[in-house]
């Protein structure tokens, strides 16, 4: 029998963690000699006060959700993705290559082109390390982060080299008009009033809803999700049972991997329409924190994704209005990680201890 | 490739592979107790902006580097509290602290300094000055030899020597004390090692805290030595170089310093192209020179060339049977 009731494990923890996180945030922004509150609400008005801010929040939102995702799907399957940052690099290259060498009709069928193409090379990326751990138990963790770094070098190298615009700066061309994706502001205008004027939300959005409710699917209706969880829950179970471990690692980093590598349709082609450097800009990593925090259901990812989307645009606003740096982001960001990933203990103990007094003393009651 | 540009490029070596080494022992120490440590490069980073901001307001280096050390060990604790009392996540934690540093140190930086995220620049007393070791001058005249000892052994600041003194200092406390034994054998069997009556929570703690001693100097070290104040984001990889170097060494102190300082090596390689384009006769791009420690630690990882077999119960929090 469970100690806690369901509803504490997915929505009372992770709340009292976020608590805690945010706290020491403003903690951190009090030290700093500025006034919490008055950062709030400067980071809500950025974030949520205009469709403009609105459309930043949700184009951020778009990234995280991809990275978020990838990390989910690794989990479940206990292992630990951390790179989403390469992988999305690598299928920020794949969408380069695709919008730029193949003459598309149409932006709709350049949208699956390169969504296809971003899957691969970033499901590509993540197979290696997948490779080494399943038939090598080479540690993924260790790999995964010595392939960010490769891929950073990888990308510098066509950068440079092979896929360079004419110019000082290390980018391709721009992609052609046949690529360029439907943004919020071309799909919210009503006559006089545009909608989401000037923000990168694009109808990349959608994809990844999309990409949401079909992993929900995959994890909780199909075979494929019940050895994935089996595999992570016990591998010695799922061994008995005639699960192939290798056949689980291989196919949960590679579905980790494609959804890491589809953020670049967003950031990529949606937003910038060329490849620059770092064109991830840490996303991979924030995924990490997204999917803790949605405890790695699709629709938990979904939420942390906005939560984040929020905090990046308002960060972004805070800096241009306080003297408070952006790397302030980071510092929530770690936060959030620590409290509900690392010291996740520290708030299921007491509250686990909680719940079994309160029980006990429900149950003495009914003796009497 | 001459004589004195090959002993230029080993003297960069070898201040180059500082860093990683304290690092790398650092993590060596941790992960021998069972601790995996991916955070060494945040403890490194905020260790590097306290080192140098303490040095810079007080105008003495050994405050820095006691104040680095400190900022280090703060994040050895949260990262032992995690990992061993809370029995949580350690790559997950390893990662927080990541950004932790990453984002603390800009955001105070800013605060305390207004230089968008730099302490000022570090000068005379504030920072680690080479030392001369004794007789460098007069016998810098000796052919051969004794340029090797004027450029290349002399010459260094103290943490250079510190570092390579702590490598048969790590061999002994590891293979020849009581302490060494028990440390390794908590990170193989920590039950054993509760069951002799030898307590596995502070064995842990212990790692962990000289884990956060090294990496304090290591960070004090890139900020008041290598170069003259904390800019963000310096320490630059070098604490996933150090634990490509301890995964390269196979846990090891000795091998840990021939891998530091091949990727030291590796690292002067980047930064003199030039040199490297005289003696193998065409470019070497200098991106791969930096990833090649990472594309090395792969193909070992791979079981290629010997294989790399971690401490068991690395990773694992330890639970007494109840």
């Amino acid at each position: 029998m469970d100690v806690m009731p369901k509803w504490a494990d997915v929505v009372l923890i992770p709340l009292i963690s976020i608590l805690l996180a945010a706290i020491l945030s403003a903690l951190v922004i009090l030290a700093i000699g500025e006034n919490p509150w008055e950062a709030l609400k400067l980071m809500v008005d950025g974030a949520l006060g205009s469709t403009y801010g609105w459309g930043y929040t949700l184009y951020y939102a778009t990234n995280f959700i991809f990275t978020g995702l990838a990390v989910s799907i690794a989990f479940h399957a206990r292992l630990f993705n951390i790179g989403g940052e390469g992988q999305a690099l690598i299928g920020g290259l794949g969408v380069a290559i695709i919008c730029l060498y193949i003459p598309w009709p149409h932006w709709s069928l350049a949208l699956l082109g390169a969504a296809i193409g971003a899957a691969i090379f970033g499901a590509a990326w993540a197979a290696i390390p997948a490779f080494l751990q399943a038939k090598r138990g080479s540690h993924i963790v260790i790999t995964t982060i010595m392939f960010n770094f490769i891929a950073a070098a990888v990308l510098n190298y066509f950068l440079i080299g092979a896929l360079k615009a004419p110019g000082m700066e290390p980018a391709t061309a721009k992609f052609p008009e046949a690529t360029h994706l439907a943004s919020f502001q071309d799909m919210f205008n009503f006559g006089e009033t545009t909608f989401f004027r000037g923000a990168p939300a694009n109808i990349t959005f959608f994809v990844a809803l999309a990409a949401c409710v079909a992993l929900w699917a995959l994890i909780w209706k199909t075979r494929l999700g019940y050895e994935i969880r089996s595999f992570g829950h016990s591998e010695s179970a799922a061994k008995y049972a005639g699960i192939s471990p290798t056949k689980i690692i291989m196919v949960a980093m590679l579905i980790s991997g494609a959804l890491a590598g589809m953020m670049a349709i967003n950031n990529v082609q949606g937003e910038a329409e060329r490849l620059v450097l770092n064109a991830v800009e840490g996303a991979g990593f924030i995924g990490i924190a997204v999917a803790l925090m949605g405890r790695s259901h699709p629709f938990g990812v979904l939420l942390a994704a906005l939560l984040f989307g929020f905090l990046y645009q308002g960060g972004a606003e805070l800096a241009l209005w306080t003297s408070i740096p952006r790397e302030l982001i980071i510092v929530i960001q770690a936060l959030v990680i620590l409290f509900t990933g690392a010291l996740d203990n520290m708030v299921r103990m007491p509250l686990e201890r909680l719940f079994l007094s309160m029980r006990r003393a429900k149950n003495d009651g009914r003796t009497i | 490739m001459d004589f004195a540009t090959l002993l230029q490029m080993l003297d960069a070596t070898l201040r180059l592979a500082t860093p990683l080494l304290l690092a790398c022992l650092a993590g060596l120490y941790s992960e021998r107790a069972g601790i995996f440590d991916i955070g060494l490069e945040g403890k490194m980073l905020a260790a590097a902006f306290l080192s140098a901001a303490i040095a810079a307001v007080s105008g003495s280096v050994w405050l820095g580097l006691l104040a680095g050390i400190g900022a280090s060990m703060l994040l050895s604790v949260i990262h032992g509290l995690a990992s061993i009392t809370f029995r949580g996540n350690q790559l997950i934690s390893g990662v927080a602290i990541n950004f932790l540093a990453a984002g603390l140190t800009v955001v105070i930086a800013q605060s305390w300094f207004s230089q968008g995220g730099r302490t000022p620049q570090l000068s005379g007393d504030a920072r680690f000055n080479p030392i001369e070791l004794p007789f460098a001058g007069a016998l810098q005249d000796v052919p051969v030899l004794g340029p090797i000892y004027y450029e290349l052994i002399s010459g260094h600041t103290i943490l250079v020597y510190v570092a390579l003194l702590m490598v048969p200092l790590t061999w002994w406390i590891l293979f020849r004390t009581r302490f060494g034994l028990r440390l390794r054998a908590v990170g193989e069997n920590p039950a054993a090692v509760d069951t002799a009556g030898v307590s596995v929570i502070w064995l842990r703690f212990a790692a962990v805290g000289i884990c956060g001693v090294l990496c304090g100097i290591a960070g004090a070290y890139l900020a008041t030595a290598l170069q003259a104040g904390f800019v963000k984001d310096m320490s630059a990889g070098r604490g996933f170089i150090a634990l490509a170097a301890l995964i390269f060494a196979k846990w090891r102190p000795w091998y840990a310093l021939y891998a530091c300082l091949l990727f030291g090596f590796l690292q002067a390689m980047s930064l003199r192209s030039d040199v490297i384009e005289g003696v193998i006769g065409f470019q070497v791009n200098g991106q791969f020179l930096d990833v090649l420690p990472y594309i090395l630690t792969v193909v070992i990882l791979a079981g290629f060339v010997g294989k790399a077999i971690p401490p068991r119960a690395g990773g694992e929090p330890y639970v007494k049977e109840r």
